[in-house]
């Protein structure tokens, strides 16, 4: 992008002030390289985002911000229900809830080395990845409506893990509010096989290990030393929220007008909060949110077989799971006021400071965990909320990498044979129902992760904890 | 070239995916295409079975949309891709069939699963030769 259209509020921080129909200014946090390097449509998307009613001080893009549709990947808008504010499904994204998931397996990278291999094999047959494969839980109507109305709560009474595990997720594992009636039966039956699969694309169950330590004292919070074995998953709502986005989307976009709703491009289809629509919307996002902390619940449970299977006395611990596709009821304090608000977070996680309420009363002290994901080639990260992300993004960071090149450019420029070989040669086992698949997201296809990471520090939004390599990765 | 064909478009994130042909329904059947063209190579998609799809918009664009969006459904329900595919619409409604085989993930090597169609790049019209464009963005 352009970087003169933008007034330069810091190093890290780009102002666009409010022009044509934008209520509020948009803000972009990345480095002036990162900037120059997005697409034109993230400044486009972000401004239009800044024209919706009811938004609330500014429009926010992260430093992995890419085009997204409707609202740019990397989006962060808080909306006041009670001054017209809407509600998106494109502002939330078809994977709804989708997130990342840290468990702590109690081992280190020099007792994993002997087993690698097995455990590569045992984790990527046990659970389902890629289109087309089927989880072993199946519900029932009944079952179904429990599970959206419980979410990881619910996984937890069938006996995918422990109560333990509910307090290091957020909204300790179940969302309220969650009205499964609002569920059509195709996003149930688009579920009905998927409880417990990983699906595709840039989801993944990677064990890492944990290479250097940035801040002693969260990293000691946290449990993280160096050297640390780490399980990480990234899925989201699968098929139910995939549907729902899909049909709220649809039903957006044609009750707009209805609403009085001016928009600037269709994609950006919303609903008054406190409109029929919107309120469907909530019951039916909710209940998909409760689906996906359910569904990383499940893999939890098959990754602990797995590690019961070649490490019978250990045992594999929650750090924390954050979702990255979602819109949120939250308070925060805007020029002195505090106000009830409606953060949507598309590609965007959550980050609170120090002290929050939200944040699990073992890490309060310090702050929210911030999981951010990887490329299977490069690293992830933990970070850990600040008490400025709060006033600067809503208590927003990024969420990962985000993509530099599409799919097709990477198709074109990689083999996943290829790709699999040079990542095996540097220590990074990948297993994959598909080598194309493989080249759509090698490692080349994303932005530098550090560069992303490190910008989301400087800006203040969240404080770098621990840097984590891949050494296993299963791919859907 | 000729005057019916399926291409994808450049989109950042995800795909987009247009279909071209002498009228809407030919070129929403060759936009089906390049659907499945995300996941796998549509040659390698046998035809052993046939699905009939209906679907109602009130315009061209959101039809298109729900037309993928049916296929979407299809394919992770019935875990099936298709390769050919038929058209009719008349006024807002759309009936097509699917006609394909159940995935053989070591065959057709799914890449990606489709998510949905979006309204992202969502587009209808007929250009100046007279051949009819149908195209969005599909998230994966």
């Amino acid at each position: 992008m352009d970087i003169s259209l933008f007034e330069r509020m810091s190093d890290f921080a780009w102002r666009i002030n409010p022009s044509g129909n934008m209520r509020v200014p948009a803000i972009i946090y990345a480095s002036e390289d990162l900037v120059r390097d997005m697409d034109d449509k993230v400044r486009e998307q972000i401004m239009n985002v800044a024209t919706l009613p009811g938004i609330v001080h500014a429009a926010y893009a992260m430093p992995d911000a890419h085009w997204g549709y409707g609202f740019p990947i990397g989006g962060v808008a808080a909306f006041d229900a009670d001054d017209g504010g809407v509600i998106s499904a494109g502002g939330v994204g078809f994977d709804i809830s989708c997130g990342v998931r840290n468990l702590h397996t109690g081992l280190t990278l020099a007792d994993l080395l002997p087993l690698r291999k097995e455990l590569a094999d045992a984790l990527y047959t046990t659970i389902p990845a890629g289109l087309g494969s089927t989880g072993r839980v199946h519900l029932n109507k009944k079952q179904m409506n429990a599970m959206l109305e419980g979410g990881a709560r619910w996984a937890v009474e069938q006996g995918y893990g422990t109560t333990d595990d509910l307090a290091h997720i957020e909204e300790y594992g179940c969302i309220s509010g969650a009205d499964p009636t609002q569920v059509s039966e195709r996003a149930k039956k688009r579920q009905q096989d998927e409880m417990g699969t990983l699906g595709s694309g840039n989801h993944y169950v990677e064990v890492q290990h944990v290479d250097e330590i940035f801040d002693v004292s969260a990293a000691t919070t946290f449990g993280l030393h160096t050297g640390d074995l780490i399980v990480s998953i990234h899925c989201g709502s699968r098929g139910l929220g995939h549907q729902i986005g899909t049909e709220f989307l649809r039903r957006m976009a044609i009750d707009a007008a209805s609403y009085k709703l001016r928009l600037p491009d269709r994609e950006l289809a919303c609903a008054p909060i406190l409109s029929p629509t919107g309120k469907d919307y909530l019951g039916a996002m909710r209940s998909a949110i409760n689906c996906a902390l359910a569904n990383r619940q499940i893999i939890t449970h098959l990754v602990r077989e797995v590690f019961a299977r070649l490490f019978p006395d250990n045992r594999l611990n929650l750090i924390y799971d954050v979702s990255h596709n979602t819109c949120k009821v939250e308070e925060h304090v805007v020029a002195g006021q505090r106000r009830r608000l409606f953060v949507h977070r598309k590609g965007a996680t959550r980050a609170f400071g120090p002290g929050h309420s939200a944040i699990p009363e073992a890490y309060r002290a310090v702050g929210q965990p911030v999981l951010i994901g990887g490329t299977m080639g490069t690293a992830s990260y933990i970070l850990v909320g600040t008490e400025q992300s709060g006033h600067l993004s809503f208590g927003s960071a990024c969420h990962g990498a985000g993509r530099a090149m599409s799919r097709r450019q990477a198709n074109k420029q990689w083999q996943g044979r290829q790709v699999i070989d040079q990542l095996a040669a540097g220590g990074i086992i990948v297993c994959s129902p598909s080598t194309r698949g493989v080249a759509e997201e090698a490692p080349g296809a994303y932005k530098d992760v550090s560069a992303v990471v490190d910008a989301t520090a400087d800006a203040g939004l969240a404080r770098k904890v621990a840097r984590l390599r891949p050494l296993i990765c299963i791919k859907g | 070239m000729s005057d019916r064909y399926w291409e994808h478009f450049h989109h950042e994130a995800d795909i987009g995916v247009r279909g071209v042909g002498p009228t809407v329904a030919d070129a929403f059947g060759e936009a089906a295409v390049a659907l499945t063209a995300v996941i796998t190579d549509p040659a390698t998609v046998v035809g052993r079975a046939t699905v009939a799809i209906r679907c109602e918009a009130p315009d061209p664009e959101l039809l298109l949309v729900d037309w993928l969006n049916a296929l979407v459904f299809e394919m992770t329900t019935r875990k099936m891709l298709f390769s050919r595919f038929s058209v009719s619409i008349t006024g807002q409604q759309l009936h097509g069939t699917a006609t394909g085989e159940t995935i053989d993930i070591a065959r057709h090597e799914p890449a990606v699963e489709v998510k949905g169609a979006t309204l992202t790049e969502l587009k209808v019209f007929k250009d100046n030769h007279g051949l009819w464009h149908a195209q969005c963005v599909v998230d994966v």
